[in-house]
Formats: C-alpha cells, structure tokens, sequence
C-alpha cells in the first residue's frame, strides 16, 4: 500500500478543448474528434484509458466518461466514439445532435482502469458492440510496439459494425468480426483452449458477455489476474432520496434520474469522482447512519462492504429509506 | 508429521497453502521429498485431476516414489535433484498453454524456485498454489557475495562461498527464490552467537 493518501478531488484536471469533427459511423455510432483549444499538445496516454467529457446542457452539467479510441501516441488529437442511446439518461444523445464542429467543451486528463499488461505474451481480445473503442486504442499502442494480438469482435449486424472494415483493412489476419443476426457467435472455449502460456484476455461489452468471458475462462484454469474487463455503468434511475452530507453540513435530494454524485455537485458539495461509473473506486463515501437499504450497483466494494452498510459509492448506487447520513 | 505451521513473521516472508484441485486444462505437480504427501492428499479428493497431470518428482532420499507412479498420472518423472529437473521443467513449460495449473509442494527452496520458472513462463504467482511439506531448511543468499547455500538450518551460518557468517532473515526475494542472509558481526566482527537450529 502508498504511504501517502491519495488526495480525493474532483475528477481529473480538465483540458479545455474545441470540436475538431463529428464522423458519424453508422445510424448508431459516431465519432467525435478534439483539438486542444490552447493550441498545445495533448497529453499522450496508454491504450485503454478513458476521459470524462463536460456537457453543458441547458443548465444541466453532464458529465459522461468515454473510452479514448484515438492512437495514443498522436498527441494533436483526441478522440471517442460515442453511441446514441435512445433510452440513456441523455448524454449520448446530448453528443450526437447537440454537439458540432467548432464548440468548445472540457474532457479530463486520460484515466487508464483498462490497461494492457505489457507483461503479457499475447493479448487476446474480446470486444462486443461499442466495446470496441478501447481496443482500438490499444492496438495502435500495440502494433506501434510489435505486439502479439489478436481480436474477437461481436457485433449485431454487418450495417453497426463500428471500425470493422477499418480493422479488417488494416489487420486482415488478426481480427475476426461476428454478426449476431447471422447467429455467428465468438467461439470462446476453443478459443481460450491452447493460446500460449501468458496469454491475457480482455473484454469490453455488454455485462452478459464480460460474465461469460470471465467464468468460462475461469473454468478453462485461466488465472483471474490475467482476464481483464471493463464496464462502465450508467447509474440508473431510481426513487427519489434525501440525504444528510454531514461535512457540508447540508440535506439535499437526489432526484428520479440524477445520481447521488449528481445531486451532491449540483448542490455545490466537492466531491472525488474518477470513472463516473462504479469502477475505480475514487468516490468511495463512509455511511455515518442510515434506516433502510442501500441500492449497490458498484464494481469497486465487495459483498461484505456492501452489506456492512459503512460504505457507498455514490456514482452509480442508490439508497431506499427513511434516513440516510454520509461522511461528505 | 509433514506439516509445519510458520509463526506470522513480516510480509516479505512466503505464506504457503493448501493444495486444492482447480479447474484446469492440464495439471503439472512439482514436489520434493514429503511434499509427495500432499500430491497424494490432492489425488485423493480428485482422480480426475491426477489423470490430467504431470507429475514431477525429487525425492531426496524419501520412499514415496512407488505411491505416486500408483496414482497413475499421465506422466511422471523422477529427477536426482531440483537443479537435474529443471531441463525438463523448463521444456514443460515452453510448451504449456494457457489453462495449466501449477501445483508446488515440498520445501521452500523448490517451491520458490519451480514458481519462479513458472512465472518467468507467463503464470502469475497469485495462481500458483504451494504447500509447504518437510524440512524447513532454507535457501538463502548471502547479501555480500551473492551466493547461494542450499538446505540452511542453523541461524547463523556460514556461507558456502565467502565464509562470512550470516544471520538468517525473513527478508525473500521471488526473483532469487531466496532469503537473504547478512553478517550477523558486521558491527563487532568475530562477535558471533552460536548457531541455533531453526524454529527449535
């Protein structure tokens, strides 16, 4: 463990940047492009990493993260591929018919939770849908490097297949692209069946497709350690609660579709955030009192944490009750 | 009685297991002396296992070796010593995949060696499984000329290259697969306390 404790601010230092181009992909997906504003270059990041964007909408403060999908080492732009959810709380489509070129918005530093592990002998990769985008980073990364990799993209259909002509251009024997309508699934035991000693596996997907992946591994003797996921949660709408912030001193509400981390920025309340979606750990929030049930939906504490009734992770859970005091 | 219960001592200091059968897709057991006590523990909660394994074995003067080739595993090998082994390790493991398991009992020694193999082969140490069996003798490096003494059992010692006399520590090193061994009268020299028998 760090000696030092990691100071708990919110979120990354944010880089001022302008649209530089909006690319739609496919009727569901498109890319966005930004170039910093002061003209400087970007920061370069590993594969994998993510960035939170600001939206300002009508008054509203949205604050979504994406994964970056531009090459790493390309320090002129950044870049994220965003796709619309029609049912979403409104981010996705805040982006894809508000958002044009030339407007001037906020991303943070690049946050990496989905990292390659360089110790890796091969990297095998298992994408579904929008998952692609962190891959596409880190391929860049890799072929920059001489990688060994190789990946295992599911889409829906042949028209939302999100960078598959590009890839298969560009890699026309190590990628292979599935399509579900034509009932074409990824054939995962034989694939993690006979891949070298040291082979690392990573899935980014649907929630149903990172669980497959990790208990069939697991049962083929995979270490944990060497199968790596990312899903990042949208926090989901519930009923409304009211919750004491004892450090601000202040009893606020959290509304039918704004998170508890929502409602505490909204009022003013600093707040740690990282990943806005229950998966690094940074808004961690000591529970000084409560009278009901927490609604957990978090990646970060384990079961036991989650029935202590000590912590929550207000970017993604919820509380149902009479009375809920935190640490904040 | 094969079993040695160490006293908590600092984090460096290997904490060992209990071998359990894990799914896997192919098994590769390394044991020296009474660590064939624990194979034959693990065979007996899993047959299937064992007909799955490879089964790599020192004995260093034990009896075990006919109960072992009973438990009939894909393969088995017998070697004179870990060091006379250890071509054949290391051919095992160039020609793994992904989903072998790796089972370590016996000594120390050979189990911080045989997982360093297995971790320089791409296995990370948090899925190798060891249990400790037998001697609590140790490997230990001496800090001053890098050499190694096998089989320490007296603290202090002397190392067999230099001759200085060390104090035996907790202090591991994975990448050496072992403990590290200072001049107890590097302060006072020719001060040297007369050598007690570990965990005695």
């Amino acid at each position: 463990m760090s000696a030092a404790p990691q100071k708990a601010k919110p979120g990354a230092e944010q880089i001022p940047v302008t649209v530089s181009a909006v690319v739609p992909l496919n009727d569901l997906v498109t890319r966005f492009e930004f170039k910093r504003t002061d003209g400087a270059p970007f920061p370069t990041f590993s594969g994998g990493a993510h960035t939170v964007v600001t939206m300002q909408d009508d008054g509203r403060t949205r604050l979504n993260p994406y994964s970056l999908m531009s090459d790493p080492a390309d320090t002129s732009t950044y870049a994220i591929s965003v796709r619309r959810d029609d049912q979403g709380r409104g981010g996705s489509l805040f982006m894809h018919t508000r958002v044009k070129v030339g407007d001037e918005m906020t991303l943070t530093y690049p946050v990496n939770l989905f990292s390659l592990d360089l110790r890796a002998r091969k990297h095998l990769f298992f994408a579904g849908g929008i998952g692609i985008t962190p891959f596409m980073s880190m391929i860049a990364q890799l072929e920059r490097m001489n990688g060994h990799w190789e990946l295992h993209y599911a889409v829906r259909t042949e028209a939302l297949g999100t960078y598959v002509d590009e890839l298969r251009y560009k890699f026309p024997n190590k990628v292979h692209v599935y399509y579900d309508d034509q009932n074409d699934a990824i054939p995962l035991e034989s694939l993690l069946d006979g891949q070298p000693l040291g082979t690392n596996a990573y899935v980014c997907g649907p929630k149903g497709m990172i669980d497959w992946v990790h208990a069939t591994a697991a049962a083929s003797g995979w270490p944990d350690a060497q199968v790596h996921s990312e899903e990042f949660m949208a926090p989901q709408p519930g009923a409304p609660f009211e919750v004491r912030l004892c450090k601000s001193d202040k009893t606020i509400k959290v509304g039918e579709n704004e998170s508890l981390l929502e409602a505490m920025e909204r009022e003013g309340v600093e707040a740690p955030f990282l990943c806005r979606g229950g998966a690094c750990g940074q808004c961690e929030t000591d529970v000084v009192s409560y009278d009901g049930e927490f609604v957990h939906r978090d990646h970060w504490l384990d079961d036991d944490q989650h029935a202590s009734g000590q912590k929550i992770m207000p970017c993604v859970s919820r509380f149902v009750g009479k009375s809920l005091e935190l640490d904040r | 009685m094969s079993k040695f219960q160490f006293p908590e001592s600092i984090k460096s200091r290997p904490v060992y297991g209990t071998l359990e059968p894990r799914p896997g897709k192919a098994h590769l057991l390394i044991a020296d002396a009474e660590g064939a006590e624990a194979i034959l523990d693990l065979a007996a909660q899993d047959a299937d296992l064992i007909a799955k394994a490879h089964i790599i074995f020192i004995p260093k003067g034990t009896d075990y070796s006919d109960k072992l080739r009973a438990l009939n595993p894909a393969q088995y090998y017998e070697g004179p010593s870990y060091e006379a082994s250890l071509q054949r390790l290391r051919h095992v493991l160039a020609h793994a995949h992904q989903g072998l398991q790796v089972y370590l009992t016996g000594t120390e020694g050979l189990m911080g060696q045989a997982q360093n193999e297995a971790m320089q082969a791409g296995i990370p140490h948090t899925a190798i499984q060891t249990e400790h069996r037998g001697s609590v003798a140790r490997r230990m490096q001496c800090v001053h000329c890098k050499g190694i003494t096998e089989d320490v059992m007296h603290d202090p010692f002397q190392c067999a290259h230099c001759g200085l006399h060390l104090f035996v520590r907790d202090h591991y090193s994975r990448r050496l697969a072992a403990f590290q061994g200072v001049r107890v009268d590097a302060e006072d020299p020719g001060n040297i306390p007369d050598p007690v028998e570990l965990y005695s």
